[in-house]
């Protein structure tokens, strides 16, 4: 269940039919706590090395990550990152992250 | 005297190589090409060797011979690329290589070993590749004393290299086991990361029901974390588990080693382009033709020919001092067997999905568009013909670079 808190900052952002932010600039660590809660998700330390690696990398390349990218780069093992984000860790960090759907594969 | 050096003599380089052979001044211009292998292998050609349809001499032939006189061949593994300094050192002889420009074509290719427990174990005994020529031959050889079972395709990650061959190898083996007359005995199963049969939303539904209605089960996105080959399964990092008796693999698909080496390429060693001038990202004087690149595109040969006039037009227009042209469009033109001596044609690019249609073709077509017919298997077919006598040396085909509407049902 999500708490008064979420919902209402959940309220003030807007999402596409995806469920991912449509303006990744609006994003905020707050908004990410409340979508990870959307998610069924409580963020830990290394849920967070996984969202500020993806928001850099947007900041630089103007996408989100592959989960290749995020493992060979980081320290997170693509063991832990599908324990971390259960159910397409790639697409699960890209959205708490406030980006798009990762573009990985054509 | 200035230099174009192009690194890989595939279908890309030996094709960039026979176009500029004929547009740069040999007075003024040295072209050198540079590749490991002597053996030019006929890659589409592999899928029908686990078959029987094609054998190994059907899609081999020398190098050489499809390079004209005029360009300097050397065989021999690169050591590295220094782009900064504009040279390549080669392992032979230790020579090193200044260049002007530098064409990088060096293509994709399978690392099974980037998968848990694939390459120790049951590989080449129940677990085979049809990348290779090696993994296609001893497929075939399995095949043809093989009595039934569960037959497992697998993708292990995407991007892969003609991402609607592991389509086509179950389409063929469903017609080889029915024409055997053991299709009652064998269980086909495709596993794939993708969310669907294909990677595009309308040629993904039509694939996916001929999957169904050729009793092919689809598992999806599947992404694999091991190869157990002792319980014979496939695990996906969720934990799901697929059985298989016999497990026909794509594995990763990584570009050349001497990229990840020379610190060029991206997390699979893919050299960052511009995708629509195929400019590399980092040096101005280096062009990328084919699989080599990160263009999100097709891996594919139909589109490193379409990407050829692009590539060429662009180095010429550097050499002038002019403005690169943004005009490579994505443009990816496949056949797919779909067995039973049919085919579908496929043609999209960085924009336009496949769509349903007529492909005109002007002597030859039309050519279906994603729907079977006799004619694209034909097609398909004769392709072996257009890519040795045609395609490698760099002539114009009757079909334009850039992807056409004419014919789409939108």
């Amino acid at each position: 269940m999500t708490t008064t808190a979420t919902r209402d900052i959940l309220d003030t952002v807007e999402f596409d039919e995806g469920g991912f932010m449509v303006d990744p600039h609006a994003w905020t660590p707050e908004i990410a706590e409340a979508i990870a809660e959307r998610e069924g998700l409580e963020l830990t330390e290394r849920h967070w090395v996984v969202i500020h690696f993806a928001r850099d990398e947007f900041a630089k390349n103007g996408e989100a990550p592959t989960l290749r990218r995020i493992t060979k780069t980081t320290d997170v093992s693509t063991k832990e990152i599908y324990k971390l984000f259960p159910g397409g860790p790639a697409k699960v960090a890209a959205k708490i992250a406030g980006l798009g759907k990762p573009t990985g594969c054509i | 005297m200035k230099t174009l050096l192009i690194l890989g003599a595939g279908t890309g380089g030996t094709m960039v190589a026979n176009r500029m052979t004929e547009l740069l001044d040999t007075n003024e211009w040295r072209i050198v090409i540079i590749d490991r292998d002597e053996t030019h292998y006929y890659q589409p050609g592999f899928l029908f060797i686990p078959f029987g349809t094609y054998k190994p001499e059907d899609v081999i032939k020398p190098k050489r011979n499809f390079l004209p006189p005029t360009v300097e061949v050397i065989f021999s593994d690169i050591e590295m690329i220094e782009p900064d300094e504009n040279r390549v050192r080669l392992a032979k002889e230790g020579q090193v290589i200044y260049y002007d420009y530098l064409v990088i074509a060096t293509g994709s290719h399978i690392h099974p070993e980037e998968t848990e427990g694939m390459v120790n174990g049951g590989w080449q005994k129940n677990i085979f590749d049809f990348y290779t020529l090696d993994g296609a031959t001893a497929l075939s050889r399995f095949l043809r004393t093989w009595d039934g079972g569960r037959l497992v395709v697998n993708v292990a990650e995407m991007p892969i290299k003609c991402p609607v061959a592991p389509l086509e190898f179950l389409f063929l083996a469903d017609a080889f086991f029915h024409e055997r007359g053991i299709r009652n005995k064998v269980d086909l199963v495709y596993a794939t990361p993708l969310p669907g049969a294909f990677t595009k939303p309308i040629a993904s539904k039509k694939l996916g029901d001929m999957l169904e209605r050729k009793n092919i089960l689809l598992e999806t996105d599947f992404n694999i974390g091991e190869v157990d080959s002792n319980k014979n399964v496939i695990r996906s990092w969720d934990e799901r588990e697929i059985e298989y008796d016999l497990l026909v693999t794509v594995p990763t698909n990584m570009g050349a080693d001497v990229i990840e080496r020379s610190g060029m390429g991206d997390e699979l060693n893919f050299v960052p382009i511009d995708k629509f001038t195929l400019q590399s990202d980092g040096w101005e004087n280096i062009f990328v033709i084919g699989d080599a690149g990160n263009a999100p595109t097709s891996k594919a040969g139909s589109v490193a020919h379409f990407m050829l006039d692009v590539v060429v037009e662009n180095i010429l227009r550097h050499i002038e001092g002019l403005p690169l042209k943004p005009d490579f469009d994505g443009h990816a033109n496949c056949y797919i067997e779909s067995g039973f001596g049919k085919g579908i044609l496929i043609d999209f690019n960085y924009e336009t999905e496949p769509l349903p249609g007529k492909f005109p073709l002007p002597g030859i077509g039309p050519f279906s568009l994603l729907q079977e017919s006799v004619a694209n298997h034909w097609g398909k077919m004769s392709f072996r013909w257009i890519y040795w006598n045609v395609l490698l040396k760099g002539r114009k085909m009757p079909i334009e670079s850039q992807m056409s509407m004419a014919g789409k049902w939108t």
